[in-house]
């Protein structure tokens, strides 16, 4: 039988608080990477998967060390070598591709200098050699132009491409392993199909072994031979991609799956009068950044003639992709960034485009919620201050009322009362989003603008957020407006959903209708996209590739 | 001293390393000093006491004596309350000008961001001892022009730092979701954005009185700060300076008195105590 | 060379001429802070009514500032200084010796601080936490602590004091032999260069150090880079601009070091004019000085600008 190409073998790796207390953040892994196998590494964020995965560069990020174990790279022990003997191998035996290619490029040097660097550094062969065969690895990984991409500077090509670009510099020497660090993650879900596509394919060919670090399930699903699950920096569960996704056995890998599981919604069975008036009626909405221009439109136009309803009681989903203009749309209802031209009627009354014009009133019953908990709480005040701002600042409570009313609100999110005390630092991000929800709650809002409020969230916390939305949506009479890049959150959670695409809708449908019945051509290249929990998909998906390169800005 | 650096841990919550607690010691030091100064002295400042000038340290005199005879030790104490005290209150107000300046220039933004940012950054463009220069020759240095002087150099370039801070933290979405409840200027200069800008804001205020007892300590040696029969650190150098052929201490130890305190100054900028993250409590 | 880059250093210039009117504004304003009349205070108390009158006028004084400034400004720009008032030379003569010998102290200075410093930053940042770095550090930080009299009166205790191996006040007016020439410029020289240097070395190591920490520099050292071809290959072409940046910045320091140094060697440069100046109140004298020294500043930070501009790479194309 042949060598594994990896044998990990109880690695412990301690990182230093500021305290100077060191806490061991990966407690004894042990796994095995055979020749030309992909292992996937799969886990929340702060289970250890990117630490594990540097470790077996023989690397760790400031602050943390490897404390113990053996980390067999193709028979060298990266643990034992001097930091001179562990470079020898970095990029040569073993090589890593970045979550952000965007910024693991020099964006001072020419692509190929950096793409060809390793070749050099390790003397493995000469430059032009060097050259010709990074611009086959072009080739395989169908870039546009391989001959002469090499000579562009990283800003002067796109995220997808540079994603590929930053894996023919990882094959360059023909390592013997390559560790791929969530290298989709940062990719609009078109453009991530042809990135699987290509990694998938050269690796196939030059048989290499790879360790392949996620949070995604269905990206695991088309590409992983075998799947790791960590928690907590911990191995839960080893086994083969069927077998984890089919058959899982350990406790924490099922709920990872039905946290996965698409939810279909079912809406709220309000009555709705015969002709009732929209919550929200958005009306050939043009905005945008910059100076306006002779035509009374600003320089950066964002939004193009947007027009839908929102009707109470009801979630209507926005999809796009990035630069599609969906969190502008959030942004102009709320009265952040006032259109050029268009009305926004909220319940039947024209609301005027800045906010600054706007009643409190009006500013009440919209409340908008964003996506990063960490930077929508003001980190210097403790959560009782926070939810407490708001309910004086509307509806003038003051001492025991609005301590009473700040109880019922973290009561509301399902929290503890004695997180009232708490900054914001010291609550996890699961934590975090509901208090960011309670401090919208706290105005009574009849419409809540969720700009993507799920996709920072690991999958079991973001699925636990949006069954708290559908209560209290139960509870309380609100209407969503849902943003999100994620087709399968928008499921959970809508009625209806507008398909944008660079600041137009192009289509609006029922939620439930999306999958198989959307009308427009990038509706459909959308939805066709998203990858599924099925390892032959990528496969077998067939894609237009007319419409494909009509959409996708790869 | 490592017990005593683990007790303050303990108590305070904060981790602070030896350097910075020597620093911090210092710099209290002078303060006490300058507050106290006449109680201390052990001679009348500007009265010859010693036959002798430029008088070795002695058992009387225990920093020697100056040009005139008179006792540096009682000199430099006094010294402390001309560059302590001028100082501070040209940083107090400068700080307080530039960062409130900047908060409302990054939270008001547009035009009046525009035209203030582009006036102070000209204002900010004359080096600093030449503005202290023409002012000087203009209308004479007295304390409260030397004041006003410092505040107007440095305030700038505190309004420069504060609004690249409070620019930063004005794009946070807190910041959006405060503007979308409504919330006027003030509450978000004031609940907003200062207590997420306070930390670099105080080490920018020690930099920057460093610069200003530098600055001072050079227009007094230049004969231009504080003038005769009162004297600042820099001042009591300038007297003194014909005493440096022959080593005299009453030059070298006025200067070493602005060394203790300015490097201090930044020594405990560079080991600031830093807050305890994973305190088990 | 492309169109952006020229614009971009076009929009600079525009800025540093915009700059340079404000800055003469203030200083023209801060001069007309004076309380009292200037004819009074320049002919003394005993001067006659008819007398202080007269000087008013031949003066310019009796206009109101504003046409004043503008005098003043259009002046300027012809190399038109104005008189003296204590002299009453003309000020263009006053300088123009003067300001030659502070451009060969700031040029000999240049010459030496700068290829010094930035070695020392970018090896400093080069061997981060080291012992050699923690010994530049902590003597830059002490240097940057201490005024910069302070630094000359050391370097005089040091050199001319204990090892006598220089005169303590140097400048000579002739000039006859290169050991002379060293000895006349050695201690402003020194003192000006560690006042700089130390400036300098602290940015650059800085802005190395900023850049080591970027995504960019983990690759390459995953990709098997020594430190030492990371700092040099990866880190140094991106910190070009704050490099840069930190250089004009010291330089400018060298405005502030002169007007010391100069007062204390006793070395017959413009900033040693103008502190007499300053001493005796001639006003245009001041004025004068400080316009040039405000020109010399900005033209610095442009320069910085410019370097930095050229250096993005994101404009290369």
């Amino acid at each position: 039988m042949t060598q594994p190409i990896v044998q990990l073998k109880d690695l412990r790796v301690n990182a230093t608080t500021d305290s100077g207390r060191q806490v061991e953040i990966i407690k004894g892994i042990s796994f095995d990477v055979g020749p030309g196998e992909m292992l996937a590494l799969i886990g929340e964020s702060g289970s250890g998967k990117t630490t594990v995965a540097l470790s077996l560069l023989g690397y760790t990020r400031t602050g943390c060390r490897i404390d113990g174990g053996e980390i067999k790279v193709a028979g060298h022990d990266m643990a034992q070598l001097s930091e001179a003997q562990r470079a020898s191998h970095r990029g040569a035996t073993v090589s890593y591709i970045p979550q952000s290619a965007a910024a693991a490029f020099n964006p001072a040097k020419p692509l190929i200098d950096q793409v060809i660097e390793a070749a050099h550094i390790h003397d493995v062969m000469p430059a032009e050699v060097a050259r010709e065969k990074a611009i086959e690895l072009f080739r395989a990984l169908a870039l546009p132009d391989p001959e002469t991409i090499g000579e562009r500077y990283p800003h002067q090509v796109s995220g997808g491409q540079l994603q590929r670009l930053s894996a023919a510099m990882a094959l360059i020497t023909d390592p013997r392993l390559v560790i791929f660090d969530e290298p989709t993650t940062a990719l609009d879900v078109t453009t991530q199909i042809e990135v699987l596509r290509a990694f998938k394919s050269v690796m196939k060919q030059g048989g290499i072994s790879g360790v392949y670090v996620t949070h995604d399930l269905a990206v695991v699903a088309q590409i992983a031979d075998r799947i790791a699950v960590l928690k907590a920096g911990e191995v839960q569960e080893i086994g083969t991609t069927e077998q984890i996704l089919h058959a899982p056995e350990h406790p924490y890998t099922k709920e990872l799956m039905s946290a996965f599981e698409p939810k279909a919604f079912v809406g709220a069975a309000t009555d709705l009068a015969p002709n009732p008036t929209p919550v929200l009626d958005v009306k050939r909405v043009f905005a945008g950044y910059g100076p306006k221009g002779a035509n009374n439109m600003p320089a950066a136009l964002i939004l193009k003639d947007i027009s839908f309803d929102l009707m109470p009681g009801k979630n209507l989903g926005v999809i796009g992709e990035s630069g599609s203009g969906k969190s502008t749309l959030a942004r102009a209802v709320a009265g952040l960034l006032p259109p050029a031209t268009g009305q926004i009627a909220f319940k039947g009354a024209e609301l005027h485009p800045d906010l600054q014009d706007r009643t409190k009133d009006q500013l009440r019953r919209i409340q908008i919620v964003f996506q990063l908990a960490d930077t929508a709480l003001n980190p210097n005040k403790p959560i009782g201050k926070i939810l407490g701002r708001p309910l004086g600042f509307y509806h003038g409570l003051k001492g025991q009322a609005r301590e009473a009313r700040v109880d019922e609100l973290l009561d509301m999110v399902r929290l503890p009362k004695s997180i009232r005390h708490r900054l914001p630092s010291e609550l996890s991000g699961g934590q975090k989003q509901r208090i960011n929800l309670a401090r919208a709650l706290a105005a009574d809002p009849e419409l809540i603008l969720c700009d993507e409020i799920t996709s920072a969230l690991d999958t079991v916390v973001a699925a636990a957020i949006l069954d708290l939305l559908k209560e209290l949506q139960r509870e309380l009479s609100l209407s969503y407006m849902f943003i999100s890049h994620d087709l399968s959150t928008v499921e959970a959670i809508c009625d209806d959903v507008l398909v944008m695409y660079k600041g137009e809708i192009v289509e609006r449908m029922p939620t439930a209708q999306m999958r198989d019945g959307a009308q427009h051509a990038y509706s459909r290249l959308l939805v066709s996209s998203v990858p599924k929990l099925d390892t032959h998909w990528l496969d077998d998906l067939q894609q237009d590739p007319e419409i494909t390169a009509q959409f996708s800005r790869r | 001293m490592t017990a005593v650096t683990n007790f303050i841990a303990r108590k305070s919550g904060y981790n602070i390393n030896l350097v910075g607690l020597c620093s911090a010691t210092v710099i209290l030091f002078w303060a006490i000093v300058a507050l106290i100064a006449p109680m201390i002295t052990p001679y009348p400042v500007g009265e010859i006491v010693d036959w002798d000038y430029f008088g070795p340290s002695s058992s009387a005199f225990w920093l020697g004596s100056d040009y005139l005879g008179r006792d540096v030790l009682s000199r430099i104490l006094m010294g402390a309350r001309f560059t302590v005290g001028i100082s501070l209150g040209a940083v107090t107000l400068a700080c307080f000008i530039g960062v409130t300046l900047g908060m409302l220039a990054a939270v008001i933004g547009g035009l009046f961001d525009q035209v203030l940012s582009r006036f102070l950054d000209a204002f900010n463009s004359i080096p600093s001892k030449l503005f202290g220069l023409v002012v000087v020759a203009a209308v004479g240095s007295s304390v409260p022009v030397l004041i006003l002087t410092l505040t107007a150099i440095y305030a700038p370039g505190s309004y420069r730092f504060a609004r690249a801070l409070a620019v930063n933290i004005n794009t946070m979405d807190f910041v959006t979701v405060a503007r979308a409840r409504g919330e006027g200027t003030l509450y978000l200069i004031k609940e907003e954005i200062l207590p997420n800008i306070i930390g670099p804001v105080l080490a920018d205020f020690g930099l920057r009185f460093v610069f200003i007892v530098l600055l001072l300590s050079g227009l007094s040696f230049l004969g231009l700060g504080v003038l005769p029969p009162n004297a600042d650190w820099g001042a009591l150098v300038k007297e003194n300076i014909s005493g440096l052929p022959f080593a005299a201490p009453a030059v070298i130890y006025p200067s070493f008195a602005i060394a203790s305190l300015t490097i201090s100054v930044n020594m405990m900028i560079d080991n600031l105590p830093k807050k305890i993250r994973d305190r088990e409590d | 060379m492309n169109t952006i880059i020229l614009r971009l250093i076009a929009e600079r210039l525009g800025v540093m001429l915009v700059t340079l009117v404000i800055v003469s504004f203030t200083v023209f304003a801060a001069t007309q802070l004076l309380p009292g009349d200037v004819a009074q205070i320049l002919l003394g108390q005993a001067a006659t009514p008819e007398a202080v009158a007269g000087l008013r006028e031949a003066m310019g004084l009796n206009e109101p500032a504003i046409p004043r400034y503008f005098n003043w400004l259009i002046g300027l720009t012809q190399g038109d200084f104005g008189l003296s008032y204590v002299t009453r030379e003309p000020i263009a003569d006053l300088i123009a010796g003067r300001l030659q010998n502070t451009l060969r102290l700031a040029a000999i200075t240049t010459l030496i601080s700068v290829p010094l410093a930035l070695s020392l930053g970018i090896l400093a940042a080069l061997y981060q936490g080291t012992k050699f770095d923690r010994v530049v550090s902590t003597a830059t930080v002490m240097i940057i602590s201490v005024p910069e009299f302070m630094v000359a009166t050391l370097a005089v205790l040091i050199f001319a004091v204990y090892l006598k191996w220089l005169p303590a006040l140097s400048y000579a007016n002739e000039v006859t032999s290169l050991w002379q020439l060293l000895k006349t410029f050695a201690m402003p020289v020194i003192t000006l260069t560690f006042v700089i240097a130390a400036q300098m070395i602290r940015m650059s190591r800085a802005a190395v150090i900023e850049t080591l920490n970027t995504p960019y520099c983990e690759m390459a050292l995953l990709k098997g880079a020594s430190r030492r071809r990371t700092v040099l290959i990866h880190a140094l072409p991106n910190a070009l601009g704050p490099i840069a940046n930190a250089v004009a910045l010291s330089l400018s320091y060298l405005l502030g070091g002169v007007i010391i140094v100069e007062t204390i060697f006793n070395y017959p440069g413009i900033a040693k004019l103008m502190v007499d100046a300053v001493a005796t109140r001639d006003l245009p004298l001041v004025q004068s000085c400080a316009m040039i020294f405000c020109f010399g500043y900005l033209m610095l930070i442009m320069l910085a600008d410019i370097i930095s501009i050229l250096s993005n790479p994101r404009l290369r194309t």
